[in-house]
């Protein structure tokens, strides 16, 4: 009787702490959420996010973050498209044309772990280095590659990861009718599989339009909205970062505004993803 | 009678498995094959390797020869889309490919480009009639195949297939997975067929086999033990473990 | 009606041997094409490689490596270069966010896995995923307005007063900015990273398990501890040690709240300056001086062997552990 009483404890015990665990991931989570709301929404007006910056922007005078979320936009969208223009391909070819148990599939996609874990500073760091090596300056064109960098072993990993789970008998029968590998991908696995991948690019995006690190040397920072690819351009993050760092109230106001639009984008792309995901396509079979 | 496909000392391994023993088989055109045998005896695999479908398994080693018209279909200079286009395969469960009933039908011509460019509609719609499909699917042409009940999705299967007009169909226990009706009307089906194709058909029913074969091989445990035609192997099996098997002692 | 017009129109040899070669060829350069891209991310990792090499060779050159690693004097004017302050940053802000967040991650799996019903797991999960989707940056923000404010405030005069005579706990820095805020900051970030992998590795348990430790009559905790703890641990692990990489790496949300201060740090409650912080903060102006860019790359490159080190570990634990990989 004794001992049972003792185990009843140690259960409750064992569950008290998971249960403040819990509060207190999920309370972090809604203070984090809060803060932005309560200090962030007052900033957002008509003119914060219509506006680039006028003059005195910076000392609490007029203007908006219109070429920070221009700038983000273009950069997440155009690191997303390069690192797909090499992802799709690299998925493909770790699914269909190499064995899923080769050893050299494994290779790769050890290395791609590998590079999913280098922080996203070193390859700011690199960009950088290259940067210059090109004489090229910080432009819109040198944050897109180095966010494809930061992206792109995301993106594969997740498209992989997407891929390896294509009922193997559909393939199959595409084979059965005498198609090529490559026909069999692009018809029959990519439509077959086109929710999943789409949330993968989609992940991709949302880590790539929230990364400062990586562009912080290699996009610049400017109050203009980009109009080529060699201009430098403003993004959200920075914008935040730069913002806080003033000693006016006003601009630091303004930082706040610009963390809940960035986060509003970032939570909207990972719902939407999870919605695209759950969703499966009008032609796929289950 | 002509040999279509003639099987020479086929030996097939997967991984350290024998699963085929130096079989070697004709196959008769114009008629139904039926490969007999309890499960595991290769089956399967065997006719799996008249499509060169073993290639898609990890580890397999192939040696021995499949004749196609009397070239070995294993040769370097044969190309493998070409096999599978003059040799159908249709499979135990449908498998539809994520598209819309239309374009499962057009997908082989499309690969291929038959008829490039041309309509295909009224050559969709006779396959489809051939496999009895039409009259059911005429209005919805543009649904997934999905949508289709697992009987009908194993005729698109069948439509499909003959779209590319092959020689040769392999058919791999086509009616395991469907319920009683739909599985009647696949033996209906290629019953009508066999006029105009060479068909080899693994079943694992006697019933079935008795139905629709001309023409029985019987295997165990990856070796051929007995072959001829349907008459003399169900009515005078000269074999002891074709008789047992025949009499349900074994498999 | 016509049968034939409804059959494929026998095309004629040469044209069906002229599309077939044509589909051949695209097989094949498709085939070259796939294959050959899957050289592409081992090449990005080599060239990564040895430019951080090359480029922070010279420093390598002049200066000896126990100089740099443990030199605690950081003046890049005077050419002298010691990265111990920065290195120590590092290893106490990311030593004290793991102890923060380990344990409080490891509970969190533990009950979404084995106790948590399904609709308080599909409700609880994606929570955790919009956690791990908030930008670095906005942690960063959230650590300004409210963990600096509270450790400078509330926390640092209480811990003095109290606890003031031990070592760790003294500070003479009141501002707040300090390894704790960073900690904190980084804690809460890796914590849905934490968990997501150690969910992971306790879903690898066979239900089977749980019905024979619970059908002797064992708790569910008592099955946590002796069934399935014993059975992932080394995966858990793994997972804590990915979580370390992950927070040794994070530039932007320490740096906004950790002080970026070069000197060894004594106690939490000091400001520090960790390695991503002194790239971040210098990288864009050291062209005038010289070895400053061997230096920064040097630091980067360290940075990212101490990361590789640490992911191959981990990496190879979970391959065993979860089975993935064999596959």
């Amino acid at each position: 009787m004794k001992k049972l009483t003792r185990r009843r404890l140690e259960e409750s015990i064992a569950l008290g702490f998971m249960y403040i665990s819990l509060g207190l991931v999920t309370g972090a989570l809604g203070w984090i959420l809060l803060t932005l709301i309560i200090k962030g929404a007052p900033a957002l007006t008509w003119s914060m996010v219509s506006q680039v910056p006028q003059g005195g922007f910076y000392l609490g005078k007029e203007g908006g973050i219109l070429n920070a979320i221009i700038g983000s936009l273009y950069l997440a969208l155009g690191g997303t498209m390069l690192a797909l223009l090499f992802s799709l391909p690299i998925s493909l070819g770790l699914n269909v044309y190499i064995h899923r148990k080769a050893k050299w599939a494994l290779i790769v996609r050890s290395i791609l772990d590998v590079l999913w874990g280098i922080p996203s500073i070193v390859y700011g760091a690199f960009g950088f280095t290259i940067m210059l090596a090109l004489g090229m300056r910080a432009s819109l064109l040198a944050g897109i590659i180095t966010l494809a960098l930061v992206e792109l072993p995301i993106m594969i990993r997740s498209m992989d990861e997407v891929l390896r789970l294509m009922p193997r008998d559909i393939e199959h029968a595409s084979y059965g009718l005498g198609a090529t590998r490559i026909e069999t991908a692009f018809r029959v696995i990519l439509p077959q599989m086109l929710p999943g991948l789409v949330t993968a690019a989609m992940l991709a995006f949302g880590r790539g339009i929230g990364d400062a690190a990586s562009v912080l040397f290699t996009a610049g920072y400017t109050d203009r909205i980009p109009t080529s690819l060699m201009d430098p351009t403003a993004s959200l993050p920075l914008a935040v970062f730069f913002q806080l760092s003033m000693p006016y109230p006003e601009v630091q106001k303004r930082a706040y505004g610009a963390a809940l639009i960035l986060t509003i984008i970032v939570l909207l792309i990972s719902i939407l993803s999870r919605w695209i995901a759950s969703r499966v396509s009008r032609y796929s079979v289950k | 009678m002509e040999n279509h496909i003639q099987i020479r000392n086929l030996n097939v391994r997967i991984g350290n498995t024998q699963i085929i023993h130096d079989v070697s088989l004709d196959i008769p055109d114009g008629q139904v094959t039926a490969i007999l045998g309890p499960s595991g005896c290769g089956k399967t695999t065997l006719l799996r390797s008249m499509n060169r479908f073993l290639e898609l398994t990890e580890d397999s080693h192939i040696t021995g020869e499949v004749l196609l018209d009397g070239k070995n279909i294993y040769d370097q200079d044969v190309d493998v889309t070409e096999i599978r286009r003059r040799i159908g395969l249709l499979a135990q469960r449908p498998f539809s490919l994520p598209m819309s009933i239309y374009e499962n039908v057009a997908y082989g011509l499309r690969i291929h480009r038959v008829n490039n460019s041309r309509n295909l509609k009224p050559i969709i719609r006779h396959y489809m009639e051939l496999a009895g499909l039409w009259d059911e699917v005429s209005k919805r042409l543009h649904e997934p195949a999905t949508a289709l009940s697992i009987g009908q999705q194993q005729r698109l299967c069948l439509a499909r297939g003959l779209a590319l007009e092959p020689e040769v169909i392999l058919a791999d226990e086509p009616t395991s997975a469907l319920d009683p009706i739909s599985a009647q009307h696949i033996e209906m089906k290629l019953q009508e067929l066999k006029e105009k194709y060479t068909i080899v058909l693994v079943t694992h029913t006697l019933r079935q086999a008795r139905r629709l074969a001309d023409h029985v091989v019987f295997m165990y445990l990856g070796e051929v033990v007995e072959q001829g035609s349907a008459k003399e192997v169900f009515e005078n099996p000269q074999m002891e473990r074709t008789k047992a098997y025949l009499q349900g002692s074994i498999g | 009606m016509d049968l034939q017009a409804t059959q494929p129109q026998p095309t004629d040899q040469r044209a069906a041997g002229k599309i077939l070669a044509s589909r051949q060829r695209t097989e094949r350069r498709a085939s070259v094409l796939f294959k050959g891209l899957t050289l592409f991310p081992i090449l990005i990792f080599l060239v990564i490689l040895v430019v951080l090499i090359a480029r922070s060779l010279p420093i390598l050159q002049q200066k000896s490596l126990t100089d740099l690693l443990f030199g605690q004097i950081w003046r890049p004017s005077e050419g002298v270069f010691g990265f111990l302050p920065f290195i120590a940053g590092s290893l106490w802000v990311t030593g004290i966010a793991i102890l923060l967040a380990a344990p409080v991650s490891i509970l969190c799996a533990i009950f979404l896995s084995e106790y948590a019903k399904p609709v308080v797991r599909t409700t609880i999960k994606p929570l955790i995923d919009i956690l791990a989707a908030i930008p670095s940056v906005v942690y960063g923000l959230w650590g300004v307005l409210v963990i600096v404010p509270w450790v400078g405030d509330s926390f640092a005069p209480f811990v003095e007063s109290t606890l003031g005579f031990l070592p760790f706990l003294q500070s003479k820095n009141p501002t707040g900015y300090s390894i704790l805020s960073g900690a904190i900051v980084l804690a809460v970030m890796v914590t849905p990273f934490i968990i997501a992998i150690s969910y992971e590795v306790m879903r690898t348990v066979p239900r089977g398990y749980h019905e024979a430790s619970l059908a002797v009559g064992a708790t569910r905790w008592q099955t946590v501890r002796y069934v399935i703890f014993p059975r992932v641990a080394s995966g858990l692990a793994a997972g804590v040690v990915l979580g370390i990489s992950r927070a040794f790496g994070e530039t932007m949300a320490v740096l906004m709240v950790v002080g970026n201060n070069p000197n060894i740090p004594k106690s939490i409650l000091d400001a520090a300056y960790p390695l991503p912080a002194l790239i971040a903060n210098n990288y864009g102006e050291m062209m005038s001086i010289p070895l400053y860019d061997a230096a920064l790359l040097g630091s980067a490159l360290l940075l990212l062997i101490i990361v590789l080190i640490f992911n191959v570990l981990a990496t190879l634990v979970l391959r065993k552990v979860t089975g993935k990989g064999q596959e």
